[in-house]
């Protein structure tokens, strides 16, 4: 279970998250949802620790992610992400790019680190790019790649920001269904997407994000039929 | 006219070997030089990326300082006033740290550049993995930053291998005071230096081509 409990956060004088509450329980999907610059991303970066905090706590299975004496390299295993840019390694196949972290990060032997890999890429449908070098895939193939490296560590959780954003149109499709497929297999997901109809189908609750405020959250019926915030019902009417 | 008490005479075969010796030792300088100064300008490059401030005021002048003055009196300077300081170095000894330290000035820049090549988003990826700061500066952006920097580097390597020809202001006998030597006895600055050109084209030839293959290679 992810805790979160009075987060805030400053970048300089600039507060962008004002005061955080949210349990995302375990089996969970989440979507995140709000305008451009009201903290979606900064959120996820607080709850792996890839941004400090100034105040308020974000526990991982009851670990304080941002305690002096949590061992973060240990706990981002539980919680893979994926980023709007794919952020494939160049200068590694496909399969080592997946079989990288297993090999050097949990110290399996480089033939258990490629079973991963392979199993993972098979995964998200990559079975036959196993030996291919990231410049020779597509957008919509790199940032399957990308899944599959964060599902090689075998998180509990996944943190997507915005994983469909930076692709051409008609690839969205195909990372929308590798998504929705890990949602079916009961991965534990917060979802930060402009996506409203992955949102609306695929989460059980929705949380609708206002300049660093989170304004709403409830089931996906009550955020697109009955939005209880003026924000939120604005800020749907101009993305539909 | 008797040859043989001429003091000077025509170059022979045994001078070749002669040149040949003086090309190792030019390799020999060299490779020490750039290998030692190579690491200790990765470990500068990487101070000037982390440490910003502190290391813009305190080795970024220094390096400076090495970068820019002219090389040759770096050698005759260090040469001179080491054993003032009780460092007592032969000419191959006093050539080696100087062009140590001047290889590794110009190297601190492209290690610096290196790592600012692979980006934020990058590194955030990998220690989102789990990788801790060394395994992501290891596996992440000492592969990528470094391909990225690498034809910079072979510049500077290659550079500082015809640099090192400055050390026979101090006496080392490498291949251009060979060169100088037999021209002296020979009278043929014509052939000496063309076949001094040519051990030094030997030398870097190799060098370049297979780094333009890795090049090809890690562009595919
Ligand atoms: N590294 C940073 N330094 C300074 N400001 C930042 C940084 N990252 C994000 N911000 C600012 O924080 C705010 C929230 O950004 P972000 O979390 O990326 O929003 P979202 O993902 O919802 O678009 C924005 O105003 C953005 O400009
Ligand atoms: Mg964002």
């Amino acid at each position: 279970m992810i805790e979160i409990r009075g987060l805030e956060k400053y970048f300089g004088a600039l507060q962008v998250l004002k005061g955080i509450d949210l349990d995302v329980e375990k089996g969970e999907v989440l979507s995140v949802i709000g305008a451009s610059g009201s903290g979606k991303s900064t959120l996820l970066y607080c709850i792996n620790g890839l941004e400090p905090i100034q105040k308020g706590s974000v526990l991982v299975d009851g670990s304080d992610v941002h305690a002096k004496d949590t061992d973060i390299n240990k706990l981002r295993q539980k919680l893979g992400m994926v980023f709007q840019q794919w952020n494939s390694f160049p200068h590694l196949t496909a399969l080592e790019n997946v079989a990288l972290a297993p090999k050097i990060v949990k110290g399996k032997s480089k033939a258990e680190a490629h079973d991963i890999a392979e199993k993972q890429l098979k995964h998200v449908g990559l079975a036959d790019k196993l030996s291919v070098y990231p410049n020779a895939l597509s957008g919509g193939q790199q940032q399957r790649l990308a899944i599959a490296r964060a599902l090689a560590m075998e998180p509990t959780y996944m943190l997507f920001d915005e994983a469909t954003s930076a692709l051409d149109p008609e690839l969205v499709g195909e990372v929308l269904d590798t998504m929705r497929l890990l949602a079916e297999e009961g991965m534990t997901m917060i979802c930060v997407t402009h996506e409203m109809g992955f949102a609306r189908d695929v989460s059980d609750r929705v949380a609708y994000f206002h300049q660093g405020v989170m304004d709403e959250i409830g089931p996906p019926e009550q955020i697109f039929g009955d939005a209880k915030s003026e924000n939120t019902r604005k800020f749907l009417a101009n993305v539909r | 006219m008797n040859e043989t008490i001429s003091f000077f005479s025509g170059f022979n075969i045994n001078d070749l070997w002669f040149l040949g010796e003086a090309a190792m030792r030019t390799l020999w300088i060299s490779v020490l030089s750039i290998s030692i100064g190579t690491v200790l300008g990765g470990f500068f490059g990487w101070l000037l990326y982390e440490g910003r401030l502190t290391a813009a005021l305190t080795i970024a002048p220094v390096l400076d300082i090495f970068r820019s003055v002219p090389l040759i009196i770096q050698l005759v300077l260090f040469y001179n006033f080491a054993p003032i300081v009780g460092l007592d170095l032969d000419p191959f000894g006093s050539g080696v740290v100087i062009l140590t330290i001047y290889t590794a000035a110009l190297v601190a820049n492209v290690a610096r550049g290196g790592i600012e090549a692979v980006e934020r988003p990058m590194r955030r990826a990998a220690r989102s993995l789990g990788l801790s700061y060394w395994q992501d500066m290891r596996y992440v952006v000492l592969p990528i930053g470094g391909r990225a920097v690498f034809p910079a580097w072979v510049g500077v390597a290659l550079g500082v291998m015809k640099d090192s020809a400055l050390v026979s202001v101090l006496g080392y006998v490498e291949l251009l005071k060979a060169s100088q030597i037999l021209i002296t006895r020979t009278q043929e600055p014509f052939l000496i230096l063309i076949i001094a050109g040519a051990f030094y084209f030997a030398l870097s030839f190799p060098i370049s081509r297979y780094a333009a293959k890795l090049e090809q290679r890690w562009a595919q």
